[in-house]
């Protein structure tokens, strides 16, 4: 009688753990854990954070960074292989698909911004940049006050968008033509075909425009930063577990300083579908690395 | 779903003013779009039932080269395109110094398309008149283009008028393409007040009852054309 109460008991809690264990997650991991399938929203053509690479699939910095995310979140929700379902985003659909829950993470190029958290959350800081011109060399411009007169393309829901038109507003600059386009791969085909004079985004995008154009030679990043960046993997909003993965990985990433090489790969040598960008890490972000490298 | 609901921001400044602005390039990129539908639609759709067989070529041509390419396609064609086919000079002024060129661009494209369609509804309505009332006509006396005028025309264009206002109907929704191009239409707004304050879910259902009243609004105008133009006796008649 009493081995069975034990026995009973034994299995209650054994149960108990294990039903215990299994509530631990909740939110996107649960869901991840469920469907054992995890959705990770990529940019096109944000090169080279997240391109179309030669053999058509999704490449990059943030790629690779979003793929050691999805291996830790394998092994957090205790599955042996996720399935990884690769959505396609733009500027305009990322932030609604990862706040109605279409998308687990997104690896692209995206600002880290206060407006932007109130309807996702952000990872560690990955990348710091900010927004640059870039001018054909025939056009004359070299900051943005040279803007006067001339018609510069800018992609619909960028954070350039916005500090370019703020930049225009509080300078005061005449006669700016605007073109409102849907990426960066057509502001820089507008550009090419003369529609207007320059572009505007990420001051490292653009070292990837020139790097995939036909005459490299014809473009140049002109003037000073006319706002400040910092980029950061997007994640669901409230959602501390599955934050706490993606940074648990980051941090791990950067304390080790595998950052650097994962970097060195995609801005110093040369990437699939284009020459070398050799834009060196610089002071700014290895202390960004640095500061970040949370102990265990 | 992680959501925090605001619906005032549709009526803050300058939210609003988008919005209405949005509304004004919606109606100006449809309306123009439509005119030059229904006239060249017409042109081509009379076109195609004409005894001379090279004019019911062309008028074929244009309604198969028009329908049978996807309307993105063709914006970007007209945008893109078009100014690097035609001389440097014209290209460059189609590109900078044409008025509103994504505007423009995009009412070409969206006229051009859409009356390929209305032509083929102006064609079925021509071709829906018995033969012999053609043939009457001419046993009259009447020249070819008199019973063009005073016969097919009037009795082919009232026998069209349900269909012609699904076409109506269908540019308005049609000119939301022209957002790909960097016309502030409608939907244009909406995604940059998305962009703006991440307000999208709001903005998008702001903008689809807007679209939903424009388009009753169609409705009801196209309803009493339809009522204003029947012919008593001829046609279908409502159950009385």
């Amino acid at each position: 009688m009493i081995k069975k109460i034990i026995a009973a008991a034994a299995a209650l809690a054994v149960f108990g753990a294990a039903n215990a264990g299994a509530a631990d997650f909740y939110g996107t991991l649960k869901k991840i854990k469920d469907s054992g399938t995890i959705v990770v929203g990529h940019r096109e053509s944000s090169v080279p954070f997240a391109y179309i690479g030669p053999d058509n699939k999704p490449i990059g910095y943030s790629i690779d960074l979003c793929m050691k995310i999805v291996d830790a979140v394998a092994k957090e929700v205790g599955v042996d292989k996720l399935n990884v379902k690769l959505v396609p985003v733009t500027p305009q659909t990322r932030i609604p698909l990862i706040a109605n829950g279409n998308i687990n993470i997104e690896c692209g190029s995206t600002t880290n911004n206060l407006t932007r958290q109130k309807q996702v959350d952000y990872a560690l800081t990955t990348f710091i940049t900010g927004t640059k011109i870039l001018a054909k060399k025939t056009s004359g411009i070299k900051e943005v006050e040279d803007l006067a007169g001339k018609a510069i393309a800018l992609a619909q829901g960028t954070t350039n968008e916005r500090a370019i038109k703020n930049a225009i507003k509080d300078l005061g600059i005449k006669d700016v033509k605007i073109l409102s386009v849907k990426d960066h791969a057509e502001g820089f085909l507008a550009l090419e075909t003369d529609r207007v004079d320059a572009y505007s985004t990420d001051h490292i995008l653009l070292f990837g425009l020139i790097s995939k154009a036909k005459k490299p030679a014809d473009y140049e990043v002109v003037g000073r930063f006319v706002s400040f960046d910092p980029y950061a993997l997007m994640l669901p909003r409230d959602d501390s577990a599955m934050r706490l993965v993606a940074n648990r990985t980051l941090a791990g990433l950067f304390r080790s300083g595998e950052i650097l090489d994962i970097y060195n790969k995609w801005f110093m040598k040369p990437i699939p579908g284009g020459k070398a960008l050799n834009v060196p890490a610089g002071d700014t972000l290895e202390t960004n690395f640095a500061v970040q490298a949370f102990p265990k | 779903m992680n959501y925090n609901w605001n619906w005032g921001i549709l009526f803050e400044e300058p939210y609003f003013d988008w919005l209405v602005s949005g509304v004004e390039w919606t109606l100006f990129v449809s309306a123009v779009a439509w005119i030059i539908a229904f006239s060249l639609g017409s042109i081509v759709g009379v076109a195609r039932t004409v005894d001379s067989v090279p004019i019911r070529a062309v008028a074929t041509a244009y309604v198969e080269l028009f329908r049978n390419i996807p309307l993105i396609v063709q914006m970007f064609l007209w945008f893109y395109v078009v100014p690097e086919m035609v001389p440097d000079d014209w290209g460059r002024w189609m590109k900078r110094d044409m008025p509103f060129p994504e505007a423009t661009s995009a009412i070409f494209c969206l006229g051009t398309y859409t009356a390929s369609r209305v032509a083929e509804q102006v064609r079925a309505g021509i071709e829906s008149i018995p033969v012999g009332q053609r043939a009457a006509g001419l046993a009259m006396g009447l020249t070819t283009v008199q019973v063009y005028r005073y016969l097919l025309v009037p009795v082919g264009y009232r026998i069209i008028v349900p269909p012609l206002t699904s076409e109506f109907l269908t540019i308005f929704k049609n000119s939301s393409l022209a957002l790909t191009i960097g016309v502030a239409e409608l939907l244009y707004q909406a995604r940059q007040i998305e962009n703006y304050t991440f307000q999208g879910f709001e903005a998008f259902t702001s903008v689809t009852l807007i679209y939903l009243v424009l388009t009753m609004i169609v409705v009801a105008l196209m309803v009493s054309v339809e009522e204003k133009t029947k012919i008593p006796g001829y046609g279908i008649q409502k159950d009385k």
